[in-house]
């Protein structure tokens, strides 16, 4: 089982580090040839707009539709604005995820954050998740299909309980970053939906 | 929730998410567009590049706060600027405007002779030029979350920044295999902190991400620094100092991508316009070297 980590541009080496220290076998892609005989992709975090215009600019927009049509796909951060289907602005997306995202939405960078989550899909779904959030962007509302993993407790807010993590089939998105973190498991969970696919 | 602003790890992790791309110089709200349009990961909001800065001469400071905020509203890329080495209060004023990384930069003429600014004091992150890794060490001791090597910023000519390059992969090589009774003496010889030598021994590497800077002109000079292992690169008047800045930005965004690659290397390197003309650092007189402010 070979998992690929989009490596145009972001925190790719971080993500493929995780995938290391858990014993699976990874690579980098850069080119669609790259995608052959993966059983998983990460889309990592880094700026959706330069990974969205490399994309275009390499002919990789068809090949990952197609492979995403087939395998499962994680998209933390930027990687999850790349994969939904509406953004509030103009940038190339894949537009396979029936999610809405609202890029920056927490603000600029003094307001990026780490916070506590529950997330119960996660083994010891008791013990709290300690995400990071950078110029993060939100999932500010999901379609039929989609499954809402974790929500951002912000108690007092009228803004409490948004949305910042989420599935649909094989998609899988985060507005945060397990990729920084020492807590591998998201990563793990990703990698049983890539064992039972 | 226990949340948290202003952490560590968020202001590092805002570089590591630059990783792997370009951060253009830029001096009005067009060219911040066409950065973005070509693929920059983030902007350099400055009143002058580097190489105007040394053939105006006199003073350099922080830029106008009004021209920043155009360009902050301009782009929804971060937007970074620069103050002047050990101003403090420029880097306040650059945090209350909401600037996303400060560069406390060397381009600029600094304001202290002793002291650099005590970063950990803030929450929006820094980062810093080096020359070796005594200094990247220094900038990360006083709390810089990114660092990039000097080079010669406004020259066109990508010699030093190959060699600070080279300088601090090179010693971190050699210090990986140092015994650690030996860690003490080699901290104290290149001037870093003890616990800061150790880290970097035990992770082989800096514990911050690390772009190369000054000097970089072309594809070419931007791939050439990655494959010496750089992070993502600085471009500063290589741009908009060139012919036809739209596609020189785009080409160098993506031979950031592609640098292992020399077929899309040729490819991309094709019919570029006139590169910045440069002026080679060897002509460059020692008074005027701007990577040998810092302390």
């Amino acid at each position: 089982m070979i998992i690929g980590v989009l490596a145009l541009q972001g925190d790719f080496a971080e993500h493929l580090q995780v995938l290391y220290q858990l014993g699976v076998e990874a690579q980098e892609v850069r080119l669609p040839t790259h995608l052959e005989n993966l059983a998983g992709l990460i889309l990592p975090g880094g700026e959706s707009t330069t990974i969205g215009k490399l994309a275009s600019n390499f002919g990789l927009m068809e090949p990952l539709r197609r492979f995403a049509e087939m395998n499962p796909v994680w998209g933390t951060c930027a990687g999850a604005i790349f994969l939904a289907k509406n953004t509030h602005s103009q940038q190339p997306l894949l537009g396979l995820m029936d999610i809405t995202v609202q890029r920056n939405a927490f603000g600029r960078q003094v307001d990026s954050f780490e916070a506590d989550l529950k997330i119960p899909v996660l083994q010891e779904p008791d013990h709290p998740f300690r995400a990071i959030f950078i110029r993060a962007p939100i999932i500010e509302s999901v379609g039929e299909d989609v499954d809402v993993l974790a929500r951002l407790e912000e108690e007092g807010s009228s803004k409490n309980g948004r949305i910042v993590a989420a599935k649909q089939q094989n998609l899988l998105v985060s507005s945060f970053h397990p990729e920084l973190t020492q807590d591998t498991r998201f990563h793990r969970y990703f990698l049983s939906l890539v064992e039972e696919a | 929730m226990d949340k948290e602003i202003g952490t560590f790890a968020v202001k590092k992790g805002l570089a590591q998410m630059l990783k792997g791309g370009v951060i253009m110089d830029v001096v009005t709200p067009e060219h911040a567009e066409t950065a973005e349009k070509a693929g920059a990961v983030a902007v350099m909001a400055l009143e002058r590049v580097p190489a105007d800065i040394r053939a105006y001469g006199g003073v350099a400071r922080m830029s106008d706060p009004g021209l920043i905020q155009e360009i902050m509203d301009t782009v929804t890329i971060p937007v970074m600027a620069k103050c002047r080495i050990g101003h403090f209060v420029e880097a306040q004023i650059l945090e209350a405007l909401g600037v996303d990384y400060i560069d406390e930069s060397e381009v600029l003429t600094p304001a202290d002779e002793s002291h650099h600014i005590n970063k950990h004091e803030f929450k929006v992150p820094f980062v810093c030029g080096c020359r070796d890794l005594g200094e990247a060490l220094r900038r990360i001791g006083e709390g810089a979350a990114m660092i990039r090597t000097k080079g010669e910023a406004g020259s066109g000519d990508v010699v030093e920044a190959v060699r600070h390059a080279r300088v601090v992969q090179g010693e971190i090589r050699r210090l990986t295999n140092l015994p650690d009774e030996e860690l003490m003496a080699y901290a104290k010889g290149i001037g870093a902190p003890y616990e800061l030598v150790k880290e970097v021994k035990e992770l082989g590497q800096l514990p911050v991400v690390n772009f190369a800077a000054g000097g970089i002109a072309t594809p070419s000079d931007a791939a050439m620094m990655m494959q010496l292992g750089m992070d993502g690169v600085f471009v500063g008047s290589g741009i908009f100092k060139s012919g036809d800045p739209p596609t020189r930005a785009k080409a160098m965004v993506a031979a950031v991508t592609h640098f292992n690659n020399p077929e899309i290397l040729a490819e991309i390197s094709k019919g570029l316009g006139e590169p910045m003309v440069g002026i080679g650092v060897t002509k460059i007189p020692e008074s005027e070297r701007l990577a040998l402010r810092g302390w």
